[in-house]
């Protein structure tokens, strides 16, 4: 956890916004993740100098030219490395990388699983709307097979990513998920992401409602997001449905959901421990095509969380040891050498 | 018995062997043990391309070529006096750069019948019996037998172990023809294989045996030495390029007060950089072994936003892939520095061999109007300062900097005479910590009377603002899209690049006279053997001058008025015609090229001849 700095002045949403016009299409869910943004920054008890926000390209990219901070918008897939950079010489910043889908698992693939594994502590923001914006309607990494997009008229043939695996498998430290359309959940997952030491991945669901609209209703609309969603809590169950009379239990290796009532109840489930390396496996892996009949709910919130050294505090370390066992560089001894000799 | 000793003025000697046989190391401490005598000299050390080539084979030779001398050198040697061949195929691929009755030293081991095969030589063919080497002076050791028998006593060695230390015998006996001491290669290998304590007294033992082989061996009646060089006078040692480039770079985060991050990908001949940085992590060193070349730019890029001396180092192929990256860091104006020590291209091209062929991708491959300054180094040694005034004009200018070295700079060892820390001149940084009395709001490309824009890190409170790829409004910074503004912005990026030229030395004549029939124009690794073939022809009464660029993009101010001077400007270069191009295109003159592209460096003859030409016509 960051330590709250008491003598920092009280800032609001308002402080954390600027002066350039927000260019998104009205109706774009990356308004909402702006929003809940500016919202929690002022909480979250970093000074606003500290905080850097640094995006790649792509709709979500222009991020950081609507937050009053410290932001740089990259270039295509490079934001992580850039951060990665940022983050090993200034360890005391704030680190946020805003960047989607096709930035961050096309371009920038390999940036992003070399910033997972190596433990940064910074926050990845990967707004997901499955499709590409900006470059007006191609299918990205994450669009269902099948999809008919500009650059695929009888279809796509890409299988796509399941990002919140591709973190696992890169071995991340937190791995969330959060949607645009519920405002509380994403305020405690980016806080929860802020709170983490570490690389913090956190795919949010951001309809983008030009090229891809409705692609997550089913887990955003009133009418079918009780039944489709799992909401996960710390060492609760995995309850779910209209009247929260599902639920998921193990059997084995593998989940199955229940009805409560007669043949099953809460004592039998599931419960949620984000600290069970196994078990999040299990949950990241339940992301079966919502048209599927006998599909499982789809998860959101935090669903894995470890504790492992962050890059730069071992990079860090490494420069104290070695000014500790061989003293502060001496730049005369250096160009001297071992070997000389003198020309009278 | 009476021995003899012989006064020699200049000696190059190449070492050349199976990858296997340590001819780099052996090369190395040969090296060494002349420049602590006090003797000039220039190394070329020619790898072969692949790190283990089947072994007797041609491919698979290695070859480390010193010239030494007690006049000035700066060049390795177009040709060597003495050629030393661990296997057949070390010989026949060197035979050809030895002089006319140069001597061979051979180790007759690799010579029987499957080393003359696997050297190509024809069924039957032994080139040591067969009269074919009898223009030279040929000295045969069975290297592999003597050191064997050396090694008698060491019982827990086996016999691989023991062919191991073949080298040794071969160092240890041209100490002795050179009159060497043995002392430095001693402690040397007592820091490499101190805890190995029979390895350690095997390679002393085998390196005594070679000496002693030469002192009682009635065969060599004569010893050689070479006297101390007249260098300025002053403190010595020996350095190689890639090593005096590191040396540079921390030098300038110490002495600008920045702490230097490395963001870098492996890459031939580059890496030894990386390596040699990573050693030094008690100066505050940040490197960082990126996931690839992009990575290995833009975490540069991150840490120098943050306030750090920014530094990306790679060859060729890696240039390609950081384009996109360098022209962010042209928009974005922070200091940046990227190294590329040039190989042979295109694409993976000739690795382990040199080339001076990026000179126009770094001038121009960059998409957009994207102007960024260009310095060179022309010898090991002066990667040490040139580096150091790279990273003056990238943090004083905020603008990235390419540095271009080659393989060969890299690689190749000379003496150097090592500044004093306090000799160096600080290079001043300023930040920007706070708003002006006058200011209300940040404005982050407002420039300074060299079109400099503040450098203001994120952490400095009051300064939030956001930069980016895309163009930029004047002064505010924010996005752009006028289209009279973009013209006013490439212009203004443009001109921040020109203006350098005011704060860069003008340019110099290295030899020569201000005016004259033709000026030889050079730069980087092409230096010492522009040099020497100048200074013969000036002594030979041609009126030839040569100068050798340092600072390439924006060229000294008075350049066009040096090069006016002559009625030709030659160019060598080893590409195919980069510099000439630019040359012509910026002064209009008939500029003309000399151009060798084999992956090995310029010979001193090989210019002299082609100057002369122009005083024929
Ligand atoms: S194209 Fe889609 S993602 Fe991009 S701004 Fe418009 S709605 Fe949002």
């Amino acid at each position: 956890m960051s330590e709250v700095n008491s003598v920092l002045p009280t800032l609001t949403a308002k402080d954390f916004s600027t002066d350039q016009e927000v260019r998104w299409c009205p109706g774009c869910g990356d308004y909402s993740i702006l929003a809940q943004v500016q919202k929690v920054m002022p909480t979250i008890g970093v000074p606003k100098e500290n905080i850097v926000i640094i995006s790649g390209i792509g709709c979500s990219s222009r991020f950081p030219y609507y937050m009053n901070t410290y932001g740089m918008h990259s270039i295509h897939g490079r934001a992580t490395a850039i951060a990665s950079g940022l983050k090993a010489t200034r360890p005391e910043l704030s680190v946020w990388i805003v960047t989607g889908d096709g930035d961050s698992l096309s371009i920038g693939g390999n940036h992003t699983i070399h910033l997972l594994r190596r433990n940064f502590d910074v926050n990845v923001l990967l707004f997901n709307n499955q499709i590409y914006g900006l470059t007006k309607g191609q299918y990205s990494p994450t669009s269902e097979e099948n999809k008919i997009t500009k650059s695929t008229p009888l279809g796509s043939i890409d299988h796509p990513f399941n990002p919140l695996a591709l973190a696992m498998g890169a071995d991340a430290s937190f791995i969330a998920r959060s949607m645009d359309r519920d405002p509380k959940h994403l305020q405690q997952m980016l806080t929860r992401s802020h709170q983490h030491k570490g690389a913090s991945f956190l795919e949010i669901y951001q309809n983008c409602n030009i090229f891809n609209d409705g692609a997550f209703e089913i887990f955003t609309e009133k009418g079918s997001k009780l039944n489709e969603t799992l909401f996960l809590e710390q060492g609760k169950p995995l309850i779910f449905g209209a009247n929260q009379n599902k639920g998921i239990k193990l059997d084995g290796l593998k989940p199955v959901v229940v009805e409560l009532g007669e043949n099953a109840s809460t004592d039998d489930l599931w419960i949620h421990d984000e600290r069970d390396f196994y078990k999040a496996q299990i949950l990241i892996r339940m992301f079966d095509d919502p048209r599927i009949e006998g599909h499982f709910p789809r998860p959101f919130g935090v669903f894995y969380e470890a504790d492992r050294a962050c890059y730069e505090d071992a990079l860090n370390m490494q420069i104290e040891e070695a000014v500790a066992k061989k003293g502060s560089g001496n730049l005369d001894k250096l160009l001297r050498g071992s070997e000389v000799w003198e020309i009278a | 018995m009476e021995r003899k000793e012989a006064l020699l003025q200049d000696v190059v000697i190449k070492f050349a062997g199976d990858s296997g046989d340590g001819m780099q190391l052996t090369g190395l401490q040969f090296t060494n043990n002349t420049a602590l005598l006090g003797i000039d000299l220039a190394t070329f050390p020619d790898f072969p391309a692949e790190i283990r080539a089947p072994q007797g084979t041609l491919p698979g030779v290695s070859g480390y070529q010193i010239r030494f001398s007690s006049d000035r050198v700066y060049t390795p040697g177009d040709l060597c006096d003495v050629l030393v061949a661990m296997n057949a195929a070390a010989l026949k691929a060197n035979l050809k750069s030895l002089k006319p009755a140069g001597k061979i030293i051979v180790n007759i081991d690799g010579f029987d019948a499957k080393n003359l095969r696997l050297a190509n030589y024809a069924d039957g063919v032994n080139p040591l019996e067969d009269g074919s080497l009898d223009s030279y002076e040929v000295i045969k050791i069975d290297v592999t037998k003597m050191t064997r028998e050396s090694l008698k006593e060491f019982t827990d060695l086996g016999m691989k172990e023991k062919d191991r230390a073949k080298n040794m015998f071969v160092l240890g006996f041209l100490y002795w023809m050179y009159n060497r001491s043995l002392d430095n290669t001693i402690t040397f290998l007592t820091e490499k294989f101190g805890k190995k304590e029979t390895i350690l007294q095997s390679n002393i033992k085998v390196l005594q045996a070679g000496f002693n082989y030469g002192d009682t061996t009635e065969t060599f009646t004569t010893r050689y030495r070479v006297e101390k060089a007249k260098l300025p006078p002053g403190s010595y040692r020996s350095i190689m390029g890639n090593q005096s480039l590191a040396y540079g770079l921390i030098a300038a985060s110490e002495k600008s007060g920045l702490p230097l991050f490395l963001g870098t990908y492996p890459i031939t001949p580059a890496s030894d950089i990386l390596h040699e940085l990573s050693k030094h992590k008690n100066f505050g060193i940040r490197t960082f072994q990126a996931e690839d070349e992009i990575a290995g730019i833009t975490s540069a890029i991150g840490a120098a936003y943050g306030g750090s001396l920014g530094v990306t180092t790679t060859s060729g192929p890696g240039m390609a892939l950081k384009g996109e990256a360098m022209g962010l860091a042209v928009m974005l104006e922070i200091p940046l520095l990227i190294v590329d020590i040039q190989r042979g291209g295109p694409s993976t091209g000739l690795p382990t061999k040199t080339e001076q062929s990026d000179l126009l991708q770094a001038y121009y491959g960059r998409n957009g109007e994207c102007p960024m300054p260009v310095i060179s180094a022309s010898t090991p040694s002066d990667c040490f300062s040139a580096v150091y005034e790279a990273v003056r004009i990238a943090v004083q200018h905020m603008t990235p900097v390419i540095f271009l070295s080659d393989g060969y700079i890299a690689n190749g060892a000379e003496p150097w005479k090592f500044p004093q820390s306090s000799d160096l001149a600080p290079i001043e940084v300023k930040f920007k910590t706070e708003l002006g009395f006058d200011e209300e709001k940040f404005m982050p490309y407002l420039r300074d009377e060299k079109l400099v824009r503040p450098w203001a890190v994120p952490g400095t409170p009051g300064l939030e603002h956001r930069i980016g790829g895309i163009e930029k409004q004047n002064i505010t910074g924010n996005v752009s899209y006028d289209p009279e503004n973009h013209q006013l912005m490439v212009k203004i990026r443009q001109e921040k690049v020109d203006k350098i030229a005011d704060y860069i030395p003008e340019q110099k004549l290295d030899s020569g006279a201000e005016k004259g029939k033709v000026l030889v124009l050079g730069w980087g690794s092409t230096y010492g053997a522009i040099k020497s073939a100048a200074m013969e022809l000036q002594e030979e009464g041609y009126a030839v001058s040569h100068a050798h660029l340092r600072y390439i993009r924006p060229f000294p101010k008075n350049l066009g008025d040096i090069l006016r001077n002559f009625d030709h400007v030659l160019i060598p270069e080893i590409n195919n015609g980069q510099l000439v191009k630019i040359i012509r295109d910026q002064y209009l003159i008939d500029a003309k090229g000399y151009n060798k592209i084999m992956g090995i460096p310029i010979t001193k003859t090989e210019l002299v001849t082609e100057i002369k030409k122009y005083f024929t016509e």
